[in-house]
């Protein structure tokens, strides 16, 4: 990358932001111009060359694109918004951002300093409202303090646990000058985002494992933000410890492998669920206890003890008391304790998940990837694409049942080749959170698979897709209603469909406005030839497949209930 | 079992940290029954004193999640009997009081009050205390008729000795974990 060379130079506050960027080595940004942030924009003009800047639709849907760059490249995403209705665009993926751990940096643009508070035009307190979902924000009013709010604002999204920050500057600011120097920030006095090791808590944590009978391994995001794949693999591989994952950790630990007993969660894999009230040793790695995972927590994994390697000490005891917590980096804690792990065996206790492993095939995954029904399930439509892929493709997806049964049945053999909106279930997060990874990883293929409700909430990122050639997959599984809602309705509310039924666009033709191809399958027969059609093209593809209106996602576990209690039908 | 806890936080000089500080009360849907902030004996490092009826689960994590807060330094919490605190309140009350002198002036010496100003109208009274005892001033005043009364929040210095600049330089050297009681 070329280096500017305007240290020590006067520029404007607006020109700051830019270099600034630079000194960072930022590539990329999504983002929409507006009055406020126009002297970025007009800077920006000057470094077109050096940074790339995606045009997106809507700032909701920048956000969302950062958040999917990150999720694949592993850096900081970065968004830039104008004040006022830019800026609270933005809410709802810095909110999805701050409960997946992803970390970006949000620039927004805000009125004249002389202005704050006085209601003017598009000035709103983005600094209050993202307050409660962001790790860190930061209101800037004058140029010379632009350049080391944006080092601190990388710093704190960066490290730790990382998270979304947001740094909201004055038109003045921008137009301000000041002498550029650039320190990259690598402390905060108040700030220690990660707690080193205690030699200690990996002697006890090691105790626990060594002297368990029925250990159980379960892997969440966290290895994956620490890159501890490979010290995960050779932990649980020397002591014969059985993996699952959950939705944020899946691709962290390899599907084929003997020891990867399946998906976590609500809608995940029936032994996984129902063996964590069996095991004798949870040993929670980089994961936090949600809700979809522990189901009812009062009859959650009672008769097991507890480790917990951990890097945000607020997660430690939050939902699940550890008998043993480990505090800090995954990969540093599990490289410590992997000399203190004994060699074992757990012949028959990985047994146990096998046997679960047949029944759920042959209650459900065996009807759901070859059914006899007319239409098609989306669950074939997955199986079948993943086969096509070999799990070599980067999969985003949705939220709702076609984001559960893509996690079910796509199994990603690469680390951060599976991209989804976990915590805040942020339905439009599909589509844009596929361009940021495609624009991450150009020479990686990227399907994003949505279902019919939240395309329609973003689909206008099409346009973005258009104008910047990116070559996005979109697989449309199409069942006209919003289906994890209605699938609640049937099984909670004595199938009283209340406003779930969508009547639904001609997808294909909305494609085609954006000079984006497309195709739609209704047959099981075309499926195969259609699904390679959209893999194998070189640019954007749309692919809607129809499938039957009133699918369930099971197994279950109904909420309330324990996770011993998932129901397979 | 719910039990009142002072919290004392050590901040940086920010300028809505208070802000990112009680968001994470209201969260939670507790409710902060008193709040001071002042800068402490450090220059540039402020303190906040919050006082919540809370389990101690609960006022664990809540400490948790404030050290969270980027520029939070330390946040402590103690129960009622780990640390020394005083309120201070003001109290008008009608100058009818002085119709009344011999009997005003044994409450407010016998209260440990003073008078701070006397004005045709009305007669500013302060005192320094606990909230039991502040109580009972107004109780003992409320007679002359109270015109406006005011109470600040509670400021609280722990007992056991360790003073913030001796917890810095820990922090500097160690990770920030929640400590309850910190000389123990």
């Amino acid at each position: 990358m070329k280096k500017h060379t305007k240290y020590n130079t006067e520029v404007t506050g607006a020109e700051a932001v830019i270099l600034a960027l630079l000194d960072e080595q930022v590539t990329d940004i999504f983002g929409y111009p507006g009055g406020a942030i126009m002297p970025v924009y007009d800077a920006l003009y000057d470094y077109m060359d050096q940074l790339n800047h995606y045009l997106v639709r809507h700032e909701q849907g920048a956000t969302h694109a950062a958040q999917g760059y990150s999720r694949v490249s592993r850096k900081t995403g970065v968004v830039l918004a104008t004040s006022g209705p830019g800026a609270t665009n933005l809410i709802t993926g810095i909110a999805d951002a701050q409960i997946d751990s992803t970390p970006m940096v949000c620039i927004t643009g805000q009125v004249h300093s002389h202005l704050l508070g006085t209601d003017a035009f598009q000035e709103t307190d983005v600094v209050g409202i993202s307050m409660p979902v962001t790790k860190w924000n930061i209101q800037v009013t004058k140029a010379e303090d632009i350049a080391p709010a944006i080092a601190k604002a990388f710093y704190i999204a960066s490290s730790g646990r990382p998270g979304p920050v947001l740094v909201d500057i004055t038109k003045d600011a921008q137009f301000g000058k000041t002498t550029y120097k650039y320190e990259k920030c690598e402390s905060i006095r108040s700030y220690f985002p990660c707690p080193k090791v205690k030699d200690e808590d990996v002697l006890k944590a090691a105790e626990l494992i060594n002297n368990a009978q029925r250990p159980y391994i379960l892997c969440g995001h966290g290895v994956l933000l620490s890159g501890a794949e490979k010290q995960l693999l050779a932990f649980a591989e020397k002591a014969n410890i059985p993996v699952a994952s959950t939705l944020l950790g899946l691709g962290a630990f390899p599907p084929k492998h003997p020891l990867y007993v399946g998906y976590l969660g609500m809608h995940g894999n029936y032994g996984p669920n129902l063996l964590t009230n069996e095991c004798d040793l949870l040993i929670a790695i980089g994961m936090r206890f949600d809700d979809r995972v522990t189901g009812n927590v009062s009859k959650y994994a009672k008769q097991a003890k507890v480790v917990h390697f951990e890097i945000d000490p607020s997660e430690v005891n939050k939902i699940i008391p550890a008998d043993a917590a480990v505090l800090g980096d995954a990969k540093e804690a599990l490289e410590l304790i992997l000399p203190k792990i004994k060699v074992t065996k757990h012949t028959d206790w990985l047994k146990r998940f096998e046997d679960c492993n047949t029944i759920e095939f042959e209650k459900v995954i065996k009807h759901a990837v070859n059914p006899t029904s007319d239409k098609l399930l989306m669950a074939e439509v997955i199986d079948k694409f993943h086969k096509l892929s070999e799990g070599n493709a980067i999969v985003v997806t949705d939220v709702g049942q076609h984001q559960m049964i893509t996690s079910r049945y796509y199994k990603p053999n690469i680390p951060n080749y599976f991209v989804t909106s976990g915590g805040l279930g942020t339905m439009g997060f599909g589509l844009p959170a596929a361009i940021g990874a495609k624009v991450a990883l150009p020479n990686t293929e990227v399907v994003t698979v949505l279902g019919d409700g939240g395309f329609q909430m973003t689909i206008q990122e099409l346009g973005t897709i258009m104008q910047s050639n990116i070559a996005v997959k979109i697989l449309v599984l199409n069942n006209n209603f919003l289906g994890m809602v209605r699938q609640w309705q049937q099984l909670f509310f004595d199938r009283r469909y209340s406003f779930t039924e969508m009547k639904n666009p001609n997808f294909v033709a909305i494609a085609n406005g954006y000079n984006i191809k497309g195709k739609k399958v209704t047959e099981r027969k075309d499926l195969s030839e259609a699904l390679q059609e959209m893999y194998e093209s070189k640019e954007a593809y749309l692919l809607e497949v129809v499938v039957e209106n009133e699918e369930n996602v099971f197994p279950m576990v109904a909420t309330g209930a324990s996770v011993a209690e998932i129901r397979l039908e | 079992m719910n039990t009142t806890y002072t919290i004392s936080i050590f901040t940086e000089d920010i300028i809505g940290l208070l802000s990112r500080v009680t968001i994470i009360f209201t969260r939670r849907h507790i409710n902060i029954e008193s709040i001071t902030a002042s800068e402490s004996e450090m220059k540039g490092i402020y303190r906040y004193t919050i006082v919540v009826t809370v389990s101690e689960e609960q006022v664990n994590k809540l400490v948790k999640q404030i050290e969270k807060q980027v520029e939070v330094l330390k946040a402590f919490y103690h129960i009622s009997s780990e640390i020394i605190s005083r309120e201070i309140a003001l109290y008008k009350v009608s100058s009818e009081a002085l119709k009344e002198n011999e009997l005003f002036t044994r409450i407010v010496n016998e209260n440990h009050a003073k008078i701070l100003s006397i004005a045709p109208e009305y007669i500013v009274i302060e005192k320094t205390g606990d909230e039991r005892e502040i109580k009972h001033l107004f109780n003992d005043l409320e007679k002359f008729g109270m015109l406006e009364f005011v109470r600040s929040g509670k400021v609280a210095i722990t007992k056991p000795m360790k003073t913030l600049n001796t917890f810095l330089k820990e922090v500097e050297n160690n990770s920030k974990t929640v400590i309850k009681h910190f000389n123990k």
